[in-house]
């Protein structure tokens, strides 16, 4: 025996040619807190994702190197044999039923039965629940993770922090549990219930079982945590012990994110961008945009700039963009040149000269059924009547749309942005991922806009791409002067072609940092916090 | 035969340019459709088998050609509706129920013959925009169900109106009772005031073919100006509403108001749709007669290609084609090889068949919410 | 002061909310029972004859109207797919007819040939609504009228063609084909008259309404099954449901068997009461009624309950009953009431789905907060 309960070497794991996991080794033994950290991206989901054998992992091709869970080599094929196995999983989304009681919710799928007449006859499901025997073994679940809650009160009711334990409460009456894994346990829940929650990660730890505790909470790492491995762009940097002295959240925050970044010799411009230009002013911006709600920011943006927004996902950055372009609902002053911008008013920043290129691309940022033309086009001729001409007789007429000019357009942009396609006439569904994004770029483009706003431009886009499309932004903000926002989770492109980088936590502006500034100033920023200034 | 060549240039025509793909036969798949497929393979197997029989081959595609017609403008009515974004209209019924009230009040009020009919498509349009403009400020309040509140608030809308039919205070003697009774009669004959009245205008005959020139022309304008507004800046909107809200919220279209501009334009059609039906059958149906009209005509655009989140103006035209050349052929062949009437069971089947495999096709985004 | 009115505010609107929102989840059967009273006072018909017209349509419908329960706990929603049960139901009834088989095992004859036909029926169902998820219900509709037509298909071309038919009396002339309408005489009344009683004035079915009791002890007890735990489950959330391991679609298909099967027996014991069956009619308006009916006993989309069902289906065959006669008496014409009766299906139908999806849309809103 190894002492440990879960062993996985060497894991390496590709998508489609792209390694997002390389060589990975992870190691928990029965009754350790083991924390993972890590940006967005950096594998840890796909860690998890093939430990408890996802159908996403087996759809791809599988992966390479070995697990041994309970000291017997394993792989899992569903996280159903998973679970059955004894590995729990705490998800970051509820998984209960609203009508359910606690009770019910606790052992769903799990239910105690009694057997019946019929069940001999018609099979298992005939048989009838056991409800004694649910009522006191939710009871004990519940008294293990410290909720003292009516175990047959129904869980719709529930403060959403509750809803955490009963979950919690569900992996625990698993008969044989012997390794839990919990996923940003504590992002939805208040300062109190965090703290209870950790306490009843010790006590679950405490009888045996092992624990893996993924949190962007650094702090939470370090209190509860025995060990803490560190994973960044798919490999694990490192694995350490909280004991030690040099273990510290600066330390963590400087490996999650450390990593060179080789900053392209972009062209200088004639007169850098500076505080005394500011084009576009956000006072205290509020967004109430699901998973991504900010609440209250102040950004003043340079004329020719590129500004980039980073922070972890769920953090807010995404919200920014969203609601100066009245997508989500917000408040808060936007104005340009000292033109206030009127939110929640979708068009109106159109009006500013600002265009909006979508994190979402795929649903809000095209229409996948339609041609690249209509893609490019559209916008302009409702926001701004342009591919039009007037058809009629005599004095009365109509305006309608034009489509020679806009093939024609839409033509002159495929050749400008090297748009890979077959012509303007092709379903924008067939192209690749950066080619959609191109299109999204020449839609911007044809609004002309002052200010562009972009969000995670090369999500979702194979690596050579990537380069292609952030190239393509900073010639249009060298050529044209145009002032871009670049909204954006991976920080290493950000401090690529940025000039300043705002970075987002809490829905709050944490720091605003210069891409050349520390590691150490940007892990630290990104868990929350801002480094004394000296 | 030369029917179905016709039929494959529309098609053709119909779709955006530039298709590449590899294999033939998916790639005629891909571009006609598993529908449009189907039935036009029918179609052509029963021109073949009257042929074979010896049934003149003019009288089916005569009947083929005025039933197309007489059905094309209740078909073109659901292209609005799935382009604004409730989808195929269920609701159908209040808009013919709007054309119905059209059409008895001109003749109420005396006016017979082209007057009347023009009057009649005048009342109902204007009645069915108005209609449309509530109805569709109801399905605002019901995004997502559209299909199943519409197909109950038009059974709804139809049952409630035969009451009105048999309360309202007609007094013309063509349309009550002949026996004095109240309210208004089930059928009312076109005889003597708008029957036939496009049918017979500048319609001329080829051989034994029937061209029902103004029946067509009037169907040929409607389609041609749905096509025009289709270009301009609001149908481009409510197009766009229809195709991706979010989208088209951010580029600051109002969803809501395009979703009532289409239920509205489809309610209008419908109006128009039943006035150029009636006419052509030569009787005003009331009383429940409505009741299942929204059927065939979802039907009918499908057929022609169309999803339940996009159609086109050719989509209804070819459907229309398709699924009444379907009927009206399957009538007389039918008759000679079973020895019954077996087209109403037909358009059970194929109608119904046809909602159902776009119902059933995979359509993620909303079964989520379900 | 100013915390003693905030308190009374406070207390106030909470009883205020309470009551209109007790009254808003109920205003369907509320607004039914005032309907109904109005109608009824209206019809002038004595309450001895009313009361007999009641019992008797309860005794009919019932079984009918429970059958869309389970459906609809399981999230599928109301099934409008109930006629097909019916088609199976009258499948079992015509075998019965030809072959005159008299008196209870008649009527056990027809649920035993309608039993594997609906079984088969409702897994093809339950198939079709896994792939139209989200639509189940305008899927069910649309496949109900679908199935009319093979239904047709096989009952006037496929008699006599393809499937033999011995007894020729119920034959169209032509030889293929059934007659539209099958007397039901050897098995007419056999249910009721198992167990006719006498209250006061009034003739009471208890065999036939003990039957509906058993059906709803059934439905109870199945709730407390492992299966009817299964159904709740998945009828609340799916995808809970799935990722806990319930197998959703295998459950979902059951649930839409359950149905199907009810609404054969349920058509069955409807048409043992009437005593003729039309063959193509009898189940046209079968889910339209009956899901009226469910409605109207104040159950929704996703809520329904034995007691809804059996409160609804008293109160909508009332004013089925009253009607034409109010219309007569109000308006003069009894025609104005029976379409009134159709009217208030449809629009019972309408506006609950609307309700529904209101109701669902501001969930779904207050939910992101």
């Amino acid at each position: 025996m190894s002492g440990y309960v879960l062993e996985m070497h060497g894991i390496t794991k590709d998508y489609y040619g792209n390694r997002v996991l390389n060589d990975v080794t992870l190691k928990v033994k029965p009754g350790e807190i083991h924390g993972l950290v890590g940006e967005n991206g950096a594998g840890k989901s796909t860690l998890m994702n093939i430990l408890f054998g996802m159908p996403v992992i087996h759809n791809t091709g599988g992966f390479q190197g070995k697990i041994r869970f309970r000291g017997a080599e394993t792989v899992f094929d569903s996280p159903r044999q998973a679970l059955e196995s004894g590995i729990g999983m705490v998800h970051q989304e509820f998984m209960l039923i609203p009508g359910f009681t606690v009770a019910e919710n606790i052992k769903l799928n799990r239910e105690p039965l009694r057997d019946t007449l019929l069940a001999k006859l018609a099979g298992r499901r005939m048989k009838r629940l056991d409800w004694p025997k649910i009522v006191s073994d939710s009871k004990a679940a519940l008294n293990m993770v410290g909720l003292g809650i009516d175990e047959m009160l129904p869980v719709a009711g529930l403060p959403v922090g509750y809803m955490q334990f009963v979950e919690i409460a569900r992996e625990v009456d698993k008969q044989g549990v012997k390794l839990l894994v919990f996923d940003e346990p504590t992002a939805l829940l208040t300062e109190t219930e965090s703290e209870q929650l950790l306490s009843s990660v010790r006590t679950i730890a405490a009888s045996g079982v092992a624990v893996i505790f993924i949190s962007h909470r650094l702090d939470e790492v370090l209190s509860i945590c025995d060990s803490v491995t560190v994973m960044r762009d798919g490999e694990v940097v490192t694995t350490m012990s909280t004991s030690d002295q040099d273990t510290t959240i600066d330390r963590i925050a400087e490996l999650m994110v450390g990593r060179e970044v080789k900053r392209p010799d972009y062209p200088k411009r004639a007169k850098e961008p500076g505080d005394d230009d500011i084009v576009l002013t956000v006072e205290d911006l509020k967004v109430d945009m699901p998973g991504e709600e900010v609440h209250g920011v102040t950004l003043r943006v340079r004329r020719g700039e590129i500004l980039g927004i980073g922070g972890l996902a769920g953090q807010g950055k995404i919200g920014i963009s969203n609601g100066i372009m009245g997508v989500y609902p917000a408040q808060g002053r936007v104005a340009k040149d000292g033109i206030e911008i009127p939110l929640n008013d979708p068009g109106q920043a159109y009006k500013q000269k600002l265009a909006f290129l979508s994190e979402d691309r795929k649903n809000v940022g095209l229409i996948l059924d339609r041609s690249i033309e209509y893609n490019i086009s559209v916008v302009a001729t409702l926001v701004k009547s342009m591919f039009q001409k007037t058809l009629g007789v005599g004095p009365v007429g109509i305006r309608v749309r034009d489509k020679k000019s806009a093939r024609e357009f839409a033509a002159g942009m495929i050749s400008e942005l090297d748009i890979r396609c077959t012509g303007p006439g092709q379903l924008v569904r067939r192209l690749s991922g950066g080619n959609q994004q191109k299109v999204c770029i020449a839609r911007a483009l044809a609004l002309d806009p002052e200010i562009l706003l972009v969000s995670e431009p090369t999500r979702g886009i194979d690596v050579g791409a990537k380069q292609r499309i952030l190239d393509l932004l900073v010639s249009l903000n060298r050529e044209k002067g145009m002032t871009i926002i670049l909204t954006s989770s991976e920080l290493a492109e950000l401090r690529m072609v940025c000039d300043r980088i705002a970075v987002i936590y809490g829905g709050r502006l944490v720091d605003m940092l210069s891409p050349d500034d520390s590691n150490a100033r940007f892990g630290m920023a990104m868990s929350g916090r801002r480094a004394e200034v000296q | 035969m030369s029917l179905d060549g016709d039929k494959q240039k529309e098609v053709d025509s119909g779709e955006p340019a530039s298709r590449n793909g590899p294999g033939m036969m998916s790639r005629i798949l891909n571009t006609v459709g598993l529908p449009r497929l189907t039935v036009g393979g029918f179609v052509v197997v029963l021109f073949v088998l009257g042929r074979i029989m010896g049934l003149p081959l003019t009288n089916l595609l005569t009947n083929s050609i005025s039933r197309f017609g007489m059905n094309a403008v209740m078909v073109l009515a659901m292209v609005p509706g799935i382009q604004c974004g409730i989808g195929p209209n269920f609701g159908l019924p209040i808009g013919l129920l709007a054309g119905l009230i059209g059409m008895v009040s001109a003749l109420e009020l005396g006016f017979i013959g082209f007057e009347g009919l023009m009057l009649s498509m005048a009342i109902g349009a204007g009645l069915g925009a108005l209609l449309g403009i509530g109805y569709g400020l109801f399905l605002n309040k019901v995004k997502g169900q559209e299909m199943m509140v519409g197909t109950y608030a038009g059974f709804a809308a139809v049952s409630l109106m035969c009451i009105s039919w048999l309360m309202l205070p007609f007094k013309n003697p063509e349309l009550i009772w002949v026996l004095g009774g109240k309210g208004l009669r089930m059928t009312i004959s076109l005889k003597d005031t708008f029957g036939h009245a496009l049918d017979k205008f500048w319609n001329f005959q080829i051989g034994g073919f029937v061209v029902p020139t103004g029946l067509l022309g009037v169907v040929f304008i409607l389609a041609a100006a749905y096509k025009l507004f289709e270009m301009t800046k609001l149908g481009m909107a409510m197009d766009l509403a229809g195709q991706n809200e979010r989208f088209a919220r951010a580029a600051g279209v109002d969803c809501d108001r395009m979703r009532v501009v289409g239920t509205a334009i489809s309610t209008a059609l419908g109006a128009i749709g039943i006035i150029v039906y009636a006419q052509s059958y030569g009787f005003i149906q009331l009383y429940t007669a409505p009741l299942l009209m929204a059927f065939p005509a979802v039907a009918s655009v499908l057929i022609g290609g169309a999803t339940p989140s996009e159609a086109s103006v050719s989509n209804a035209m070819v459907g229309a084609l398709l699924f009444q050349s379907l009927l009206a052929t399957t009538v007389p062949v039918a008759q000679t090889v079973v020895g019954g009437d077996i087209s109403e069971i037909v358009r059970l089947i194929v109608s119904n068949g046809m909602v159902l495999y776009a119902l059933t096709r995979g359509h993620g985004g909303e079964a989520a919410n379900g | 002061m100013d915390k003693h009115g905030v308190f009374r505010v406070f207390s106030k609107r909470i009883t205020k909310e309470n009551f209109k929102s007790i009254l808003v989840q109920n205003i369907v059967p509320i607004m039914f029972v005032i309907l109904c009273l109005v109608a009824v006072r209206w019809s002038g018909k004595p309450l001895a004859f009313l009361l007999q017209e009641v019992v008797f349509r309860m005794s009919r419908n019932s079984f009918l109207v429970l059958s869309l329960v389970i459906p609809v706990m399981a999230g599928l929603g109301l099934n409008f797919g109930l006629v097909i049960g019916a088609m199976a139901g009258q499948a079992g009834l015509i075998f019965v007819a030809a072959r005159q088989i008299p008196g209870v095992l008649g009527l056990l004859t027809a649920c035993l040939v309608a039993l594997p036909l609906a079984l088969g029926l409702g897994y093809m169902i339950g198939r079709i609504m896994n792939m139209a998820r989200g639509r189940e219900m305008i899927a069910g509709m649309i496949l109900g009228f679908f199935m009319n037509g093979v239904y047709q298909l096989v009952f006037l071309f496929g008699i006599g063609t393809v499937i033999p038919f011995s007894n020729k009396s119920m034959i169209l002339p032509s030889g293929i084909g059934l007659r539209n309408t099958v007397e039901l005489g050897t098995i007419r009344w056999v249910l009721d008259e198992l167990l006719m009683v006498r209250i006061g004035p009034v003739r009471v079915p208890l065999a036939t309404l003990a039957l509906s009791a058993v059906l709803e002890v059934l439905i109870t007890w199945l709730y407390r099954t492992k299966l009817g735990q299964d159904i709740r489950a998945i009828g609340q959330d799916m995808r809970v449901s799935q990722v806990a391991g319930i197998q959703v679609d295998r459950t979902r298909i059951v649930a839409m068997m359950i149905s199907t099967v009810l609404g054969a027996f349920g058509q069955i014991i409807f048409l043992q009461n009437i005593g003729t069956l039309n063959v193509y009619d009898s189940h046209g308006q079968i889910a339209t009624f009956a899901i009226a009916a469910i409605l109207v006993g104040g159950a929704t989309v996703s809520r329904a309950t034995v007691g809804q069902a059996l409160l609804g289906t008293f109160l909508f065959h009332l004013l089925f009953i009253v009607s034409p006669y109010a219309g007569q008496n109000l308006l003069g014409s009894a025609q104005v009431g029976e379409y009134f009766r159709v009217f208030v299906a449809y629009a019972i139908i309408a506006v609950s789905l609307a309700l529904h999806s209101m109701q669902r849309a501001r969930a779904q809103a207050a939910q992101k907060h």
